[in-house]
């Protein structure tokens, strides 16, 4: 009974974050611009989530008559599941977790590089040149991305000495991981940018080269679950980076670890709409030449070091 | 690299900043004086239409929205008989005015004038003309120049020459 209440707020938690997030993201990004955002549906526009909704649910859910049909209503899916999967793997507290694999680390990875086949097929079933060029964009960008996304976290790995997600909190008692592999937090931020397609790395997206890149044949509720997804490959990568750098759900003890877990979460969050909302979008071959010519070396550097020190110390 | 930082940063001290967003319908905006707005025909001090129908504006307009038709009251004073500015149309740049001679036409700060139906955007006589002077004050045109009209003399106005004595060959 127990277990099911865990998978319950486990499925439950990272969808409702989503969701606000949606309102989140607008307000927030409204401060920065020196507006309001939404404020008219319910209180400080709280209500808008639900009016997005609603009015996703009653339009017209086309499925274009040249496209794919079977992949193309399959792809939304896609990336849902993978992203909700490699929740299980994430501690929410010292027992709010669905099952301490292992290999949480490596579980995490493999969903991440599955999720980029939900838009390879979405833009290939579309059966559009925008959607084809955004998808091709976004499988280029994520597998390079997905190489140091790895390495950078290597590190982390090491100094816990496990690739389960709940020792490695545990390894953080003495201190966050963020101050001795601050060079491995930077790499997976940025790779965490790009794995979710996020500005200043939308450029799967592009809208203002692709009309909306590999989901712009996507409508109704279709489309709802791409952009539910990016807001939950959000909520994933800083879940992720508040686990492995900050502590996770370690805390003080006047609150409970779950409400640090999510504290934690949530700046990192509000970091990535502050990124949304001051860097402007790099081009593409910028992007691939940042990764392959700064990150990558850097991350086998840190890699280095970490591994050198590590044995010096022994 | 630390140009981006910065970036972050100048852009994160703005949750400091007052908002720059009026809310609308609750808090109504400064509108300056000469905001170009709804379309008015004014009145003179002795609350005489100062529209002389001279057709300027209708001319003027880059959208034909003006259309009127000219007429004399029984003194011979020029009047519009209709005057219908088709505010659907209406582009709002204020040539009309700059055109009219007498200050007659003036555009006021109010833009409010959303309608469900299109052919209320259709504006009359009635609609247009109001009792004040709008944004000129103590202008009469009859009082500057023009056709004796009761209001002053020929030759006698504010700005006006004397008229020439046209058998006088003196300048």
């Amino acid at each position: 009974m127990e277990y099911l209440l865990i998978i319950f707020g486990v499925l439950l938690i990272p969808l409702s974050i989503a969701a606000g997030l949606i309102w989140v993201e607008r307000r927030l990004l409204s401060v920065w611009q020196d507006r309001l955002g939404p404020n008219r549906v319910g209180p400080f526009g709280l209500f808008q989530v639900i009016a997005d909704t609603i009015k996703l649910f009653f339009k017209e859910d086309w499925v274009p008559s040249f496209s794919d049909k079977p992949v193309f209503i399959m792809a939304p899916g896609i990336l849902m599941i993978t992203i909700l999967l490699t929740f299980s793997v994430i501690p929410f507290g010292p027992d709010f977790l669905v099952f301490d694999s292992n290999i949480g680390i490596l579980f995490f990875l493999g969903n991440s590089s599955l999720g980029v086949y939900s838009i390879v097929l979405g833009g290939w079933a579309s059966n559009n040149k925008y959607s084809l060029i955004g998808a091709m964009r976004a499988s280029a960008q994520m597998l390079t991305y997905e190489v140091f996304m790895g390495l950078s976290l290597m590190g982390v790995v090491m100094l816990a000495d496990s690739f389960s997600f709940n020792s490695i909190v545990l390894a953080q008692k003495n201190g966050w991981f963020i101050f001795p592999q601050f060079v491995g937090f930077i790499v997976f931020f940025i790779a965490g940018l790009a794995e979710t397609h996020r500005l200043p790395f939308d450029i799967p997206e592009a809208e203002g080269e692709l009309v909306a890149g590999y989901h712009s044949e996507y409508s109704g509720m279709k489309f709802g679950m791409f952009f539910v997804g990016e807001y939950l490959g959000i909520t994933l990568i800083s879940a992720i980076m508040a686990t492995l750098f900050f502590g996770g759900w370690l805390g003080p003890s006047f609150l409970p670890p779950v409400f640090w877990f999510l504290f934690k979460t949530l700046v990192l969050i509000c970091v990535f709409i502050l990124l949304r909302a001051s860097l402007p979008r790099p081009r593409y071959d910028q992007l691939m030449e940042f990764g392959w010519k700064v990150l990558l070396p850097l991350s086998l550097l840190n890699l280095l070091i970490t591994g050198a020190v590590l044995i010096f110390l022994k | 690299m630390f140009s981006i930082l910065r970036t972050i940063w100048l852009t994160f001290l703005h949750i400091f900043h007052k908002t720059e967003t009026i809310e609308y319908p609750e808090v109504k905006p400064y509108l300056p004086p000469r905001y170009r707005g709804r379309i008015v025909l004014t009145r003179d001090a002795d609350h005489n239409e100062r529209c002389v129908a001279c057709n300027l504006c209708a001319v003027a307009c880059p959208v034909d929205c003006i259309s009127l038709q000219a007429t004399e009251d029984e003194a011979g004073r020029r009047y519009p008989e209709f005057f219908r500015i088709n505010f659907s149309r209406c582009i709002y740049c204020g040539f009309c005015e700059e055109a009219c001679p007498t200050y007659a036409i003036q555009l006021i700060p109010d833009f409010e004038m959303a309608e469900y139906d299109r052919q209320n955007m259709v504006y009359e006589k009635e609609h247009l003309l109001i009792n004040g002077e709008g944004k000129y004050h103590g202008y009469n045109f009859y009082k500057e120049a023009g056709v004796d009209m009761g209001i002053k003399n020929k030759g006698e106005g504010e700005n006006e020459e004397k008229p020439v004595d046209v058998k006088d060959l003196m300048p």
